[in-house]
């Protein structure tokens, strides 16, 4: 854009440019960066010792561990079904297909705590599935396998739509041509559609561990916030913080906040390193 | 997505060119199911058992009453908020040039990827009584935390992404050709940006605006701390639901659960239609929401 050659009634007076700059700035400083620097502030007020003793009791090793471990399964699942639908959604025609994509979105609007609310419904005491889980002995509600399945409803989309909008920009020229070869079915994938779209699957995967880690409205409903048990990272720092233990609270909440901003930099990274690989709206050129 | 060549082979040749339609589409179907659609059926169902006197019982409480109110008017100003602030940063990041552009750019994405319960116990301890700026909003007599101008502005700093993120490709994409015949016609840069830049941009920014309404309307990580959720003043529906699965009032949490849900099918739904809508009335104009 900087080849356009600005004539004055073309641009605005230095003076507003200047001001509307100094206000979004303003904007993201108090809206934004004022946050983030309030979660360091407050974790290491009392001294790196502190902080460092926080998290290493028990229960946050433990909140730590349960967090891990479900973004240890939300991440693949997503990725290879992901994967999976967007394939067959994007190199196929098949009626219904503008219904399925829709219900794809779904998750990202329904409320976290309707997502909970909806999983109560089907595994608690009085759910669809409360006699066949007591006959099996089978517990999900109020136990990891709860805590999964409210973090793969919230996440759902992440992946998908990243991969969708990348594999119809890149079509399937490449494949018909793999096939027409004589590629098989796992070759062609594997030689051309996997290098095709690893950045966009790795886009996505990293927009899911976000919010896998992050998740605390559905979780807080599914999990029963039993200590060492079914407490994740975000439950352990409400915990904390309910219990005016502020520093506690706040040096969890730091970890998650650095998971946060190595997010951010990864994210920045494959946009301005592997732009062209990712789906149009995130090239940043 | 009518543009792949994929359909015409298949009636040229009456065969699938290439493999794995069965499996991809039953294994996207069965997660699909599993994962979203059962537990969805669930709330439907248990919903329409409510029947509508049962429902419009459980949503006439008064204290459901006050908590709607509070959501719904919460999520609109914020959005609104959110859609003029955004609005701003990207239009800042997108046509101007200045150090630190990039920075800005990229914080965008902080309340996209900073968990929800981080963000509400960090906008409580900024705007409580003692926070840094709570200290100097109190004497002056503006309560913000633990009043719905903190719920409010927990919404905005969840809001403010979509609203960034939906208008900047827009903002990117536009050609400044017409800008320039505006101006050579004669036309002030006021009057240039209100009638070529903002019908432009009026409908990534209606997107963006339900975008960071409906998100508003169901969060709740960032806003229970800085809530003090209060009954009847600062409880948000979806706390209330919560609360009503605690009392084991099912029925209660469902006919929350099942408004909130009607009203996020609408967002959807408006999300989806303004591209439309717009497409309609202007032919032939750029589309790229």
């Amino acid at each position: 854009m900087s080849d356009v050659r600005h004539r004055d009634d073309l641009q605005e007076p230095a003076w507003l440019r200047v001001a509307l700059i100094a206000l979004a700035v303003l904007v993201m400083l108090s809206l934004v960066v004022l946050p983030l620097l309030m979660v360091l502030g407050a974790a290491f007020a009392k001294g790196f010792g502190t902080w460092l003793e926080s998290l290493t009791q028990p229960d946050a090793v433990s909140a730590l561990k349960l967090t891990l471990f479900t973004v240890a399964i939300v991440l693949p699942v997503n990725a290879i079904f992901g994967t999976f639908m967007a394939w067959a959604v994007t190199r196929f025609e098949f009626r219904g297909k503008q219904l399925l994509l829709s219900l794809i979105d779904l998750p990202f609007a329904v409320s976290p705590v309707v997502a909970g609310l909806c999983l109560v419904l089907l595994f608690g005491s009085h759910g669809w599935f409360a006699e066949l889980l007591r006959e099996h002995d089978i517990k999900i509600l109020f136990a990891r396998p709860g805590i999964v399945l409210a973090t793969l409803f919230i996440t759902f989309p992440f992946v998908v739509r990243e991969l969708i909008p990348l594999m119809q920009q890149q079509g399937a020229d490449e494949e018909l041509a793999a096939r027409s070869l004589g590629a098989s079915g796992w070759t062609m994938f594997r030689r051309v559609t996997l290098p095709n779209i690893k950045w966009g699957l790795l886009y996505g995967v990293l927009l899911c561990s976000a919010r896998a880690m992050g998740e605390f409205g559905a979780v807080s409903v599914v999990s029963g916030h039993i200590r060492g048990l079914t407490n994740t990272l975000p439950l352990h720092i409400e915990i904390l913080y309910n219990e005016f233990d502020s520093t506690g609270a706040f040096a969890a909440a730091s970890l998650l906040a650095g998971l946060a901003l190595i997010t951010l930099i990864l994210k920045f990274w494959l946009e301005s390193r592997h732009g062209d690989a990712l789906a149009k709206s995130h090239r940043r050129h | 997505m009518s543009t792949l060549a994929v359909p015409a082979l298949i009636t040229r040749r009456g065969r699938r060119p290439l493999p794995g339609f069965g499996l991809s589409l039953g294994l996207g179907l069965a997660w699909l199911s599993v994962v979203v659609l059962l537990p969805l059926a669930a709330l439907a169902l248990r919903a329409a058992g409510l029947g509508a006197e049962g429902w419009l019982r459980a949503i006439q409480d008064p204290r459901v009453q006050a908590s709607l109110k509070l959501s719904f008017t919460a999520s609109f100003v914020a959005a609104l908020i959110a859609s003029v602030a955004g609005a701003l940063v990207a239009w800042v990041v997108v046509r101007y040039r200045f150090p630190g552009r990039r920075l800005l750019d990229a914080l965008v994405d902080l309340p996209f990827a900073l968990p929800t319960a981080v963000a509400g116990i960090a906008l409580t301890a900024i705007y409580s009584a003692n926070g840094w700026v709570g200290r100097y909003t109190e004497p002056l007599g503006i309560k913000i935390a633990y009043t719905p101008i903190g719920i409010t502005i927990a919404l905005i700093f969840i809001g403010l992404p979509f609203a960034v993120r939906t208008v900047q490709p827009v903002l990117e994409a536009l050609g400044r050709e017409q800008e320039e015949a505006a101006a050579s016609l004669g036309a002030s840069r006021l009057t240039t940006l209100r009638r070529v830049v903002l019908p432009e941009l009026l409908p990534a920014l209606l997107t963006g605006f339900s975008l960071a309404f409906a998100r508003a309307l169901g969060e709740y990580g960032s806003v229970i701390f800085i809530a003090g959720n209060l009954p009847y003043k600062t409880e948000i529906a979806p706390l209330l639901i919560t609360i009503r699965l605690e009392e084991y009032d099912y029925g209660g949490a469902v006919a929350i659960a099942a408004l909130l849900l009607a009203a996020s099918f609408v967002c959807l739904l408006a999300i989806n239609a303004i591209p439309l809508l717009f497409a309609h009335e202007r032919k032939g104009a750029r589309r790229d929401v």
